[in-house]
């Protein structure tokens, strides 16, 4: 009973609190899963995506400013030849023509690169090449979407299948969706999306929360995202000589969405408060004349001179210290503790949680200070954390990996970026700040099921030569099939249906 | 747009694959085999096919009993077409009915490979491996039959980027996969999930998760009404237009001077354990398509190809309880083509009596898949019996090739 049940606990850690089951992860954690994930935190485990691309935040902006430099240049070039645009078109739409998603996108599909046990190394050359033939030989992407492949890549072929569990990569995903950024706004944040993962999010997954929301709020991504490089104390010098004022978009989404939640009881005053705070908050130009470009800085002659009143608090006007003090007050506001609780709580365990969890991890998380290892090894050891029943269904990111780490494929970055597109839940472009939605009903739905299908279809269908589905779903899935699943798995008229089935199994479609 | 597929991909998989060295050598078979520039393409249906039901013994006086609501008829609304006044051919297949006719297509029946389990997927490997057992899947016996055709005129290495096999769909078959390289061609587009993968997920779902099967059933409705078809009759390997498709793809390949000789292709969805005669209805015309599609794009080289059609085993001799039929042993096998010699049902038949079906239950296999197999690779191709025997069917020194399958 102890071990089948520290097996159904393996099944969970790796799909509930993980990224998915690779070939060999059941076995390597059955005899203590809950000891693997609590060790992941202890070792602070978040992969880091790396790759020649992926540069600081400075260096891919000071890049982006010259790469628009030459777009200029070409242009201004051959005004009235439309052979002599750039190849990337115009910089308010640089993207248009490559987006991903695009039913070109999803003609080529993952290939399987987990090579079948006993298939030999000969035999794999002849496969043949994805199902549209080898593209023709495009033009290299603009540089921002070069750089968000790169990025992706890192990820979808690289940290995605570094992990035993995964539980730091899956709280990485989660916090990058809290402090949601989205590469859609234009080409500078398309170019910098990723990097602001790996710089502001990653390295605070099991650091304090005080810490990652400073590191998100100044950090050029999220000040471009929401405008604040806009927005103008309107008695300050550079608001008067330029008669601009206050811009409450960043201000509003940190009150709302990263900190104290909707409810968290604050006003309306309140929002004009903290945008009067965060002026000056801002990312110095091409030019450099703040600064050295494409960095954070706080430019005092767009700062709101005074005290601010914020949440029944003052705070005196120390410049930038102003707005790290409220930040700081901020993130150890009881509602933040709620709000970022029942997040996690339904993130992880139900779209409903159990309240009596939700309250423990709130208080864990403020009797730290908001530090966030001791808050995941509180959602860890809680045994609501563990209820055998699979209610949350994984979102299409969460699919799509678990569906990588189950093969060992490492398609390229287009053909996953394709699929996420099309099931509605493209890499760092949400609709809004939101980020994408953390309920059962948002990726329940039918378009999105019947995607999911197609793409496990095909996604089965180039991994047919390497499995064999029953002991595919033995190995991956194990502890948590129910008969039925495993009967339909076994009946399938082929390899390629048999794991399309696996795939869109209820055990491995929820977690 | 074909032609640039097929140029990109055969440089892809070249350039990729390293093997070009091993297959320094251009096949010779036009020497070989009674001077023929020959194609000969391998058909396999995954899922079993019903033989019973595809080429119906009309002439057995057990058939009818065993069939009930699902057997043919020779009389009355949709009859079966005549073949040989012992069998006849589902009503689905009119262009295999006059190639036969014609003299250029030949039925197997009563045929299996060596597998006499009844699971589908090492029954596929079987039949496509070419190994005795299952559980060998390097590569396949169309492929190592490539490498062991006679040898021509040496090539320079690198000097050429000649692909001998095509490997027709969005992954290669196993039948054609292994050291000789091989080309890959599938219509550009996502394939979609066919009806059959739609119907086992809505059975599991109804079993296990009302959520998703909820959103399911509302998806695949919404995909009817937007697409104006049929889920799935977009192309896949599982429908009709998808096996029509993939196969006037495969013949403008194999009709290139520089292409390829040999293809694989795979069609999906013949595991009818249910409402049977409607889908085989649908799949054994998409099957007929693809004859008449290769005939069409073939043009002139139709009179030197050969196309067998293979599936990994049969189904049961009697209807099970829902119209359909479960997993058996002997089904049925289909040659056509110009180098066919035609016109024929051959088979050594068992006999539908209880005793002689196999284990009481299936039609019993009295014709060896490997012997049709090889009969076609050394009368088209000019195969060596010897290394058929030990290379391409190991195992298989007592299965003789069969004769006179090509005219």
């Amino acid at each position: 009973m102890a071990h089948s049940s520290k097996r159904m606990d393996a099944g969970l850690a790796l799909s509930r609190f993980g990224l998915g089951a690779r070939q060999g992860d059941l076995d390597a954690i059955s005899s203590d899963p809950r000891g693997a994930l609590l060790e992941e935190i202890t070792n602070r485990a978040v992969p880091f995506p790396s790759g020649e691309e992926l540069k600081p935040t400075a260096d891919l902006l000071a890049d982006f400013y010259a790469f628009r430099d030459e777009q200029k240049e070409a242009r201004e070039r051959k005004p009235a030849d439309g052979t002599g645009a750039p190849q990337a078109g115009p910089p308010q739409a640089p993207m248009a023509s490559d987006q991903p998603g695009k039913p070109e996108a999803m003609a080529a599909q993952p290939t399987m690169e987990g090579a079948r046990a006993g298939a030999s190394a000969a035999s794999s050359p002849v496969a043949p090449p994805p199902a549209n033939g080898a593209p023709a030989p495009k033009p290299i992407p603009p540089l921002p979407q070069r750089v968000f492949l790169a990025e992706a890549k890192a990820r979808f072929s690289g940290t995605t299948h570094v992990p035993r569990i995964g539980f730091g990569e899956r709280l990485a995903m989660f916090w990058a969706n809290h402090f949601a950024v989205s590469a859609a706004k234009g080409p500078a944040l398309r170019i910098i999306a990723g990097a602001f993962e790996r710089e502001a999010i990653r390295p605070h997954v099991f650091g304090r929360f005080t810490d990652m929301l400073m590191a998100v709020e100044t950090h050029p991504a999220m000040l471009l995202y929401l405008d604040n490089q806009q927005s103008f104390g309107p008695n300050s010098v550079a608001g008067q000589n330029r008669k601009r004022g206050l811009n409450e978009n960043l201000a509003r989404e940190i009150l709302e969405l990263h900190t104290l939640g909707v409810n968290g009881g604050y006003t309306q005053e309140d929002v004009t408060s903290l945008a009067r705070i965060i002026t000056g908050w801002t990312v110095t130009g091409r030019e450099g004349r703040l600064g050295s470009p494409g960095t954070f800085v706080f430019f005092g002659n767009a700062h709101e001179p005074g005290a601010q009143r914020l949440l029944g608090k003052t705070y005196v006007d120390a410049g930038l210290e102003q707005g790290r003090a409220a930040l700081t007050e901020l993130a150890r506001h009881p509602a933040t503790a709620t709000h970022v609780a029942t997040k996690l709580a339904r993130h992880f365990v139900a779209d409903d949680p159990p309240q009596i969890l939700v309250e423990r991890l709130a208080n864990t998380f403020r009797t730290t200070d908001g530090d966030l290892a001791p808050v995941s090894k509180a959602l860890i050891e809680a045994d609501e954390s563990w209820a055998p029943e699979l209610t949350k269904i994984r979102s299409p990111l969460e699919f799509i990996i678990a569906v990588l780490r189950a093969t060992g494929a490492k398609p390229e970055p287009q053909q996953v970026l394709g699929a996420l597109y099309a099931m509605g839940e493209p890499l760092w472009q949400p609709a809004g700040p939101n980020g994408f939605s953390d309920t059962i009903d948002a990726w329940a739905s039918p378009e999105g099921i019947r995607m999911r299908m197609d793409i496990a279809n095909t996604a089965a269908t180039r991994g047919a030569d390497y499995f064999d589905p029953p002991e595919f779903i033995d190995t991956r899935l194990g502890p948590l099939l129910s008969h039925e699943t495993r009967a339909a798995v076994s009946r399938a008229e082929s390899r390629a249906q048999g794991l399309a089935i696996a795939f869109m199994s209820p055990e491995f479609q929820r977690r | 747009m074909l032609c640039e597929t097929m140029t990109t991909s055969r440089r892809a998989v070249l350039g990729a694959s390293g093997a070009l060295f091993a297959w320094a050598f251009m096949p010779r078979w036009a020497q070989a085999a009674r001077g023929r520039d020959a194609r000969f393409v391998t058909i396999i249906l995954r899922g079993a096919l019903d033989g019973l039901t595809a080429v119906p013994p009309l002439g057995d006086p057990d058939y009818e009993a065993l069939r009930q609501g699902i057997a043919l008829h020779a009389q009355g609304p949709n009859p079966a077409l005549p073949l040989d006044g012992f069998f006849a051919l589902h009503p689905s297949m009119p262009n295999f009915a006059r190639l036969f006719r014609a003299g250029q297509a030949s039925v197997v029946h009563a045929s299996a490979t060596a597998y006499r389990d009844r699971s589908h997927f090492d029954g596929q490997d079987v039949l496509e491996s070419g190994y005795e057992t299952p559980g060998r899947v390097d590569s396949g016996w169309l492929n190592r039959m490539l490498i062991g055709l006679p040898k021509g005129e040496k090539i320079a290495p690198g000097a050429s980027e000649q692909a001998v096999g095509l490997a027709v769909g969005a992954n290669a078959p196993l039948v054609i996969r292994g050291r000789a390289p091989v080309l890959g061609w599938a219509p550009a587009v996502l394939p979609q999930a066919g009806d059959d993968l739609a119907m086992r997920l809505m059975d599991l779902y109804g079993q296990r998760d009302p959520l998703l099967a909820h959103a399911l059933a509302e998806g695949i409705a919404t995909g009817k009404i937007a697409t104006g078809i049929e889920l799935g009759a977009r192309g896949g390997p599982g429908d009709p237009e998808g096996m029509k498709h993939l196969a006037a793809g495969a013949a403008k390949l194999l009709a290139q001077p520089e292409g390829p000789r040999i293809a694989a292709l795979a069609f999906e969805g013949w595991d009818t354990h249910a409402q049977e005669i409607g889908r085989l209805a649908r799949l054994l015309s998409g099957l007929d398509g693809a004859f008449a599609a290769f005939e069409q794009e073939l043009g002139s080289l139709w009179k030197d190809t050969a196309i067998l059609v293979a599936t990994e085993f049969g189904r049961t001799a009697r209807v099970n309880g829902t119209e359909g039929t479960d997993h058996g042993t002997g089904t049925t096998a289909f040659l056509a083509g110009g180098a066919i010699r035609g016109g024929r049902v051959i088979a050594d038949w068992p006999g539908l009596k209880d005793v002689q079906l196999r284990d009481g239950r299936d039609l019993a296999a009295t014709t060896d898949l490997r012997a049709i197999a090889k009969g076609i690779a050394v009368d088209l191709l000019g195969a060596s019996p010897a290394i058929l025997a030990r290379d391409v069917f190991p195992g298989s020194e007592k299965v003789a090739p069969a004769k006179d399958l090509i005219a």
